[in-house]
């Protein structure tokens, strides 16, 4: 009877908490005058840390904005939380998120505010622009540098077995079977996280358009296929090729991104196919890797042709649900953010993965080498080419665990760029896509 | 003693309870009402919610009806064949490792041995734990270069194997932790099983002078029999909808080697195929009663039969 009674008082208790929460809500802003933002990113340091920056250095310029910075999950984990709260109307006042197919993915016509008409909006990269616009609005502003796919590569140990950075597919795999013989793990694959998996499929896009330069709207149209394009199959055969010679690391399977990071940087793989966005993080934990890893891009087959492939920067948005005057404020946020000031406040707190797509925007000098290395490409008119998801709002959500298999001798390259060919069905098929 | 003169004082009562149900009930039919607002509201509209958006694709922000494609595409997913299989070989065996283990362990724990009491809460004890925690503290245990378990192996001079990298050990190895971590819930129900079996037969057996293999054999294993089917139906429903165990070691990697149906669902919500998930759900629904229903309706006749 007794414990009845104190059960019914937590309740009564939990209910009263509830409630207290749900008003509070409402008047979060009651600060004299004082507007307050919130802001969602992702978790992971890259993303934190200049968020952090960006609200400290807006907020001395304007002292009656206050940011505060929420974070949330990475991964498809992330892509549900924006999802589920854009469609609730329970979304922060602005939040971070992917350009290019994922941000085609949340409506955003019907959900966030466009800001074409803002005066910064002549500031911003046109390659950029075109990733965050739908329905010829412009909704977001960049959040950090561009990021490549690419090799990155550890120095002495190159010189150490006598290879060059190579332009072939021809090249890299004999530069490998050197690499081997002096005694270093050429490639660097790490399963654990599957998403490490897909660089050799993704990183070798523009070595797809170089071949192929109407691939992304044909594969859009339902026309052309990874399995039946010999171009685009090439990405999953060198994958299977780098096992199947024994090049990989032996422990692929059960490492995850942080062991491979280590590998390279202490000289015992020599070089490990990624993103140049954890460039960054590397050097925090590895200085000498600052100076002593470079990148190149994936190979192909024609060394005049080859070229990087690059991922703009996640935007900045702000959506339907901040109205009134967190509007504006929100509005001065994004203004910013694309401001050279703002691009300071980022690369001052993390060293950005590659240039920032902002007019004016500049590397700071003391960036990686790796990042240093993606400059000849960008500037090089033809030496660079957007990745396939922002280019095609078809990408299948089962390619890393595709990549895994094919990387793992699982299942065969052919096998498996037609399952992917399957995968992506859904997606093309979800976005009511004609010709599907 | 009193548990078994409850039991007995119960089955007599059974058949009389149908005919006192016929008479009017005192009480008004109205007290039916608070319970199936929330039957309805939280189980009854989900339910056939769920039905109706399985024929539709659905993005949260829109839906579209488009009939049974979501079924066609579902069993057309080559994951999912995986899947179904991998579901079937998941819950049998830990279903039948759970059933032989659980008996075995709860024969040993009724005997007189020493510590019983402590034993019997060590046997219990990862039952308590978070399955996630097991799943991260396994996957430690399992790493292949850097694990306890292949580095014990190691200094016997035994070769351990990728226990979750490698495809073929991927699903055993997830299915050998699960049944770790529930044979304890297993013995208990078995050990209660045990218990409940009047001590008398026990006594006469002995009297007519059967050996302990002939005790168990004519004794505990027909008389326990109730508590095997609920073994039984509990881990076979729990390995056909087992998901978070399996999430947290491999992912249903490496690739789509560990897949269960549950994951494969996931995955397709995880995309935000929400339509494709839901049917999914009502295949899972299905799978899971097509095979409990009848196998429980065998299960309790064979019962009865005794």
């Amino acid at each position: 009877m007794k414990s009845c009674k104190v059960l019914a008082a937590a309740g009564i208790a939990a209910l009263a908490l509830a409630g207290c929460s749900a008003g509070s809500l409402g008047s979060s802003d009651d600060s004299g005058g004082k507007v307050s933002l919130s802001f969602l990113v992702d978790n992971t340091d890259g993303s934190t840390k200049p968020a952090e920056a960006l609200a400290k250095d807006f907020t001395a310029k304007n002292p009656d904005i206050e940011v505060k910075v929420e974070t949330r999950p990475g991964g498809s984990e992330g892509d549900n939380i924006i999802k589920t709260r854009l469609s609730t109307g329970d979304m922060t006042d602005v939040f971070l998120y992917n350009s290019g197919s994922l941000f085609q993915a949340i409506a955003p016509q019907q959900n966030l505010v466009p800001v074409s008409d803002q005066a910064y909006a002549g500031d911003l990269d046109q390659n950029f622009k075109t990733t965050v616009t739908a329905g010829g609005q412009v909704y977001g502003v960049p959040f950090g540098g561009v990021t490549a796919g690419a090799v990155l590569y550890n120095k002495k140990a190159f010189a150490k077995a006598g290879v060059q950075v190579p332009k072939t597919w021809a090249d890299f795999m004999a530069g490998n079977a050197k690499l081997k013989a002096a005694g270093v793990t050429p490639v660097i694959q790490t399963y654990q996280d599957t998403w490490t998996s897909q660089l050799f499929v993704l990183g070798d896009f523009h070595n797809v358009v170089a071949a192929d330069p109407a691939f992304a709207q044909d594969y859009t149209a339902n026309k052309a296929k990874f399995a039946t394009t010999p171009a685009a199959l090439a990405g999953f055969q060198h994958l299977q090729e780098v096992h199947d010679a024994g090049y990989l690391n032996k422990d692929f399977a059960s490492t995850k991104l942080d062991d491979g990071l280590k590998m390279l940087a202490e000289g015992t793989g020599a070089q490990y196919p990624m993103l140049s966005a954890v460039a960054g993080g590397m050097v925090a934990n590895y200085p000498d890797a600052a100076t002593n890893i470079g990148l190149f891009a994936l190979p192909g087959t024609d060394a005049a042709k080859n070229g990087l492939t690059v991922w703009e920067p996640a935007g900045v948005y702000i959506p339907k649900s901040t109205t009134g005057e967190k509007l504006d404020a929100a509005k001065k946020f994004l203004a910013f953010i694309a401001s050279t000031d703002g691009c300071a406040a980022q690369a001052k707190a993390y060293p950005p993965s590659g240039p920032i797509p902002v007019k004016g925007c500049a590397l700071p000098a003391d960036v990686p080498q790796a990042t240093k290395d993606i400059e000849p490409y960008i500037s090089t008119p033809g030496a660079s080419s957007l990745a396939l998801e922002f280019v095609s709002p078809v990408k299948g959500p089962a390619l890393e665990q595709i990549t895994v298999e094919v990387g793992s001798g699982i299942r065969k390259a052919a096998a498996g760029a037609a399952l992917y060919d399957e995968d992506v069905k859904k997606q093309a098929q979800q976005l009511g896509l004609a010709g599907w | 003693m009193t548990a078994t003169s409850v039991r007995a004082s119960v089955k007599r009562a059974a058949p009389a309870a149908p005919a006192a149900g016929r008479r009017r009930s005192p009480y008004s039919s109205w007290f039916y009402l608070p319970a199936a607002i929330v039957y309805g509201v939280l189980f009854a509209i989900p339910t056939f919610a769920s039905f109706f958006f399985s024929l539709t694709r659905w993005s949260i922000f829109d839906w579209k009806f488009i009939g049974v494609d979501n079924f066609v595409t579902f069993f057309q997913e080559p994951a999912l064949v995986k899947g179904l299989t991998n579901t079937l070989i998941y819950a049998v065996v830990t279903s039948g490792l759970k059933v032989v283990l659980g008996m075995l362990l709860g024969i040993l724990l009724t005997s007189q041995i020493v510590a019983r009491g402590y034993l019997r809460s060590v046997v219990f004890f990862p039952v308590l734990v978070s399955t996630i925690g097991v799943g991260l503290t396994f996957t430690v245990l399992m790493n292949p270069e850097k694990g306890l378990i292949n580095d014990a192996l190691g200094t016997l001079g035994i070769a351990g194997p990728g226990w979750l990298t490698d495809p073929k050990f991927a699903l055993l190895s997830v299915a050998l932790v699960d049944v770790w971590k529930g044979v304890g819930l297993a013995t208990l129900i078995y050990i209660a099983g045990i218990v409940s079996i009047p001590a008398e037969y026990l006594e006469a057996a002995r009297v007519d002078g059967a050996s302990a293999w002939e005790v168990f054999r004519r004794i505990i294993l027909p008389l326990a029999r109730p508590a095997t089917v609920t073994v039984i139906l509990l881990s076979l429903i729990g390995g056909l909808r087992s998901f978070d165990l399996i999430w947290a070691m491999t992912r249903g990697g490496p690739g789509f080697t560990s897949d269960v149906i549950a994951s494969v669902i996931y995955k397709q919500y995880q995309a935000g195929f929400y339509g494709l998930s839901t049917a999914g759900n009502v295949v899972l629904f299905v799978v899971v009663t097509a095979i409990v229903l009848p196998l429980s309706r065998f299960l309790n006749r064979k019962e009865v039969e005794l």
